[in-house]
């Protein structure tokens, strides 16, 4: 099954290079909505499967990597996007998070096997024995500075700090972007408003990583590495670290382009590339796509009104009691979304997760996997029917 | 031949000197291995023994020390670049165009860059080895929490560098990222819910004191800005980091070292 389905897509994806050029099916397959899925599927698929995490299987993705990204750079566009000086830590980032998520997945799988056949994990073999610390530990701290000392001097001697033209207030560069670290973020302003993207959401990726020890109440997988053990706290922070920060940071970094276009990774960055923008709201959804035309058919004059009109004095609460009618739906969507969701959950699915964690873990927890939840949702969304806001008002918008 | 070499040797190791800086001696002996940890004041961080399997390298990766060493590499680096730049738009460019072109061996500005986006990308590792091997589960709960403010406060320090080299990409980056302060519900002026707070009728949130405002210490970034910026990269969010990473190493002896299985 599985073999017949990747057959079928290399065979799809070879005729589909053949036929308009390897360069435009990777410029295509690039796009967000499609490296986005592709990305998240590959990867969460990966993480149960063994034989990816042998010295093998990582040998062969990371020559893969290292060789895609080689015979990438031969084309020009891609080179000019990728080596601007200050995109070095992406390439840094990318070789060390996949390298590192080998270490650790590779052990947690050979200790999963291990544990399988009765045996306690690798680490537990000398967990109860102590070393000196002179000169064991000592000296490897002392090696790994002279390794990083090495490190930086080569690549301070290689590649030199940019400097660009003097700061002009007056000269907007475009694209204009926040240092690397931040493109994610930056990314998420396709799809949230800044209040969302630079405020709110951030404030609740740092509450939610402190929370983590609160919340995780699994006694297992405590100073090894295991996958088994701990399978959705691993999959959770996987996914948001990998599947969404650092995806987003690199699509942010390479194929983000002038307007923050979409560029393909051999597509030259072109300011005056246009992309038309028709994004829908939900209540012109339902006011304009929904009500109006079973209006017309049952000749209702009452749903033929469209969007109702909301002023914005927030004083007067006519205003408030007509966005309540004309954004009942999104109303309706969030409050069950973030209200009645977690209970029924609480119920059903997760009843032995909320009876773990208790009432107060348990809201803590399933509002951050809400939040975290509700940006491919939105992305999806925006891909799928063009929504941009669930709820708008004058005041305030989602 | 070698005689006169293992004398020399001898007597370093037993002069006066030598014997009144290292205290001990080399440590040949298992009381002087542990003298050596105690008695020096560096070394002192680490107890006199660990657990085998926390100082394996495939274990830790060498994450967390690698991220206080890149640390201690930007203090350096950034203390010779202070005596070359002063953090005024007359200055700012040229002092960087100066400290390539002028210094001797000019690769301090390339150091402290390059050790600033390592390290940024060396807490993210640290922070995953540390999830991936469920070291932040009892006892060390909360020195997980004291990292995720090590990690804000290093996303904080690269953020606040990136505008003192005052070229066009410094103040762009730096415009993008606080515009978001804008956006703040109720503290910013542009943000949801600021209009809210006004006593009769006069708005207490607009642009010249709004969250954004706070940050760049004025309406748009300037000169004060940068003043701004250069004291909180230079002092102000250094002293807190040392701090909190003083915690966060006190906090890993008293949890019982490095984390392993029970
Ligand atoms: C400036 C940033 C940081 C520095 C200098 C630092 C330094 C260290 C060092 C030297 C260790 C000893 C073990 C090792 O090397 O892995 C350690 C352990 C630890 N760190 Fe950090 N750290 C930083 C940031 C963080 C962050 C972002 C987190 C998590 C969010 C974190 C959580 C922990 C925990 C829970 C331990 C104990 C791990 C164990 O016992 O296995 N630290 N840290």
């Amino acid at each position: 099954m599985l073999k017949a389905f990747l057959a079928a897509a290399a065979a799809l994806f070879i005729s589909a290079a053949v036929h308009y050029g390897l360069k435009n099916v990777l410029d295509y397959l690039g796009q967000p909505q499609i490296s986005f899925t592709l990305f998240a599927i590959v990867f969460i698929w990966a993480l149960f499967q063994r034989p990816v995490w042998t010295r093998t299987g990582t040998l062969l993705a990371m020559t893969g990597i290292t060789l895609t990204l080689g015979i990438m750079l031969l084309d020009k566009n891609f080179a000019h996007n990728l080596l601007k000086p200050d995109n070095a830590p992406i390439f840094l980032m990318i070789f060390f998070f996949s390298f590192f998520l080998w270490i650790s997945m590779w052990q947690a799988h050979n200790n999963d096997r291990r544990m399988e056949e009765m045996l306690p994990p690798e680490e537990k073999e000398t967990s109860n024995q102590k070393t000196w610390v002179w000169p064991d530990l000592v000296y490897i701290e002392f090696i790994c500075m002279i390794i990083w000392t090495v490190v930086l001097v080569v690549w301070s001697l290689v590649i030199p700090a940019p400097l660009e033209e003097p700061a002009n207030p007056g000269n907007t560069p475009n694209p204009s972007k926040a240092p690397w670290y931040f493109l994610g973020l930056q990314e998420l302003l396709v799809y949230f408003d800044p209040w969302m993207a630079g405020v709110v959401l951030p404030s609740i990726i740092i509450f939610g990583l402190m929370a983590i020890p609160y919340i995780d109440v699994n006694p297992k997988g405590n100073g090894y590495y295991s996958f088994k053990d701990r399978r959705l706290a691993i999959l959770t922070f996987c996914i948001g670290f990998f599947v969404m920060w650092d995806y987003m940071i690199v699509l942010g970094t390479i194929l983000r382009g002038p307007g923050w276009n979409y560029f393909g990774p051999f597509e030259e960055w072109n300011p005056h590339k246009v992309v038309a923008a028709n994004n829908v709201n939900l209540s012109e959804l339902v006011w304009i796509k929904t009500l109006y035309p079973i209006g017309n058919a049952l000749n209702i004059d009452w749903l033929k009104q469209g969007v109702p009109d909301v002023g914005p004095n927030y004083a007067d609460p006519g205003n408030w009691l007509k966005l309540l009618k004309k954004e009942f739906l999104g109303i309706l969507l969030l409050g069950f979304y973030f209200l009645v969701l977690p209970v029924i959950l609480a119920k059903t699915k997760l009843k032995n997760f909320y009876e773990r964690l208790g009432m107060g873990r348990y809201a803590v927890a399933i509002f951050l996997f809400l939040v975290m939840a509700i940006v491919p949702i939105k992305m999806y969304l925006r891909w799928t029917i063009a929504l941009k806001y669930i709820f708008a008002s004058p005041w305030i918008n989602f | 031949m070698l005689n006169p070499l293992r004398n020399l040797k001898k007597n370093i190791e037993e002069s006066q000197i030598t014997k009144s800086i290292f205290r001990v001696g080399i440590p040949n002996t298992d009381r002087k291995r542990v003298l050596i940890m105690l008695g020096n004041v560096f070394l002192h961080l680490h107890p006199t023994k660990v657990k085998t399997s926390g100082v394996k390298l495939r274990y830790t990766w060498c994450a967390g020390g690698l991220s206080f060493f890149l640390f201690l590499v930007l203090t350096l680096t950034g203390v010779l670049l202070m005596f070359y730049y002063r953090p005024t738009v007359d200055f700012a460019y040229t002092d960087m165009v100066d400290i390539r072109e002028e210094v001797p061996f000019g690769i301090m500005r390339e150091m402290h860059r390059w050790a600033a986006h390592a390290m940024v990308i060396m807490v993210m590792l640290h922070m995953f080895r540390v999830f991936m091997t469920g070291s932040y589960k009892p006892p060390r709960e909360f020195n997980w929490v004291i990292g995720v403010v090590l990690l804000v406060l290093t996303f904080l320090l690269s953020f606040t560098g990136y505008l003192l080299p005052w070229d066009q990409l410094a103040i762009w980056a730096i415009t993008v990222g606080s515009n978001m302060a804008k956006a703040t519900p109720f503290l910013g002026a542009g943000g949801p819910g600021s209009e809210l707070l006004q006593i009769g009728g006069i708005p207490l949130i607009h642009s010249s004191d709004d969250a954004r405002f706070l940050l760049l210490g004025s309406k748009e970034i300037g000169g004060i800005t940068l003043n701004r910026f250069y004291v909180l990269h230079c002092i102000l969010l250094p002293l807190v980091a040392i701090v909190f990473m003083a915690v966060h190493f006190w906090r890993i002896r008293k949890d019982g070292g490095i984390s392993g299985p029970m």
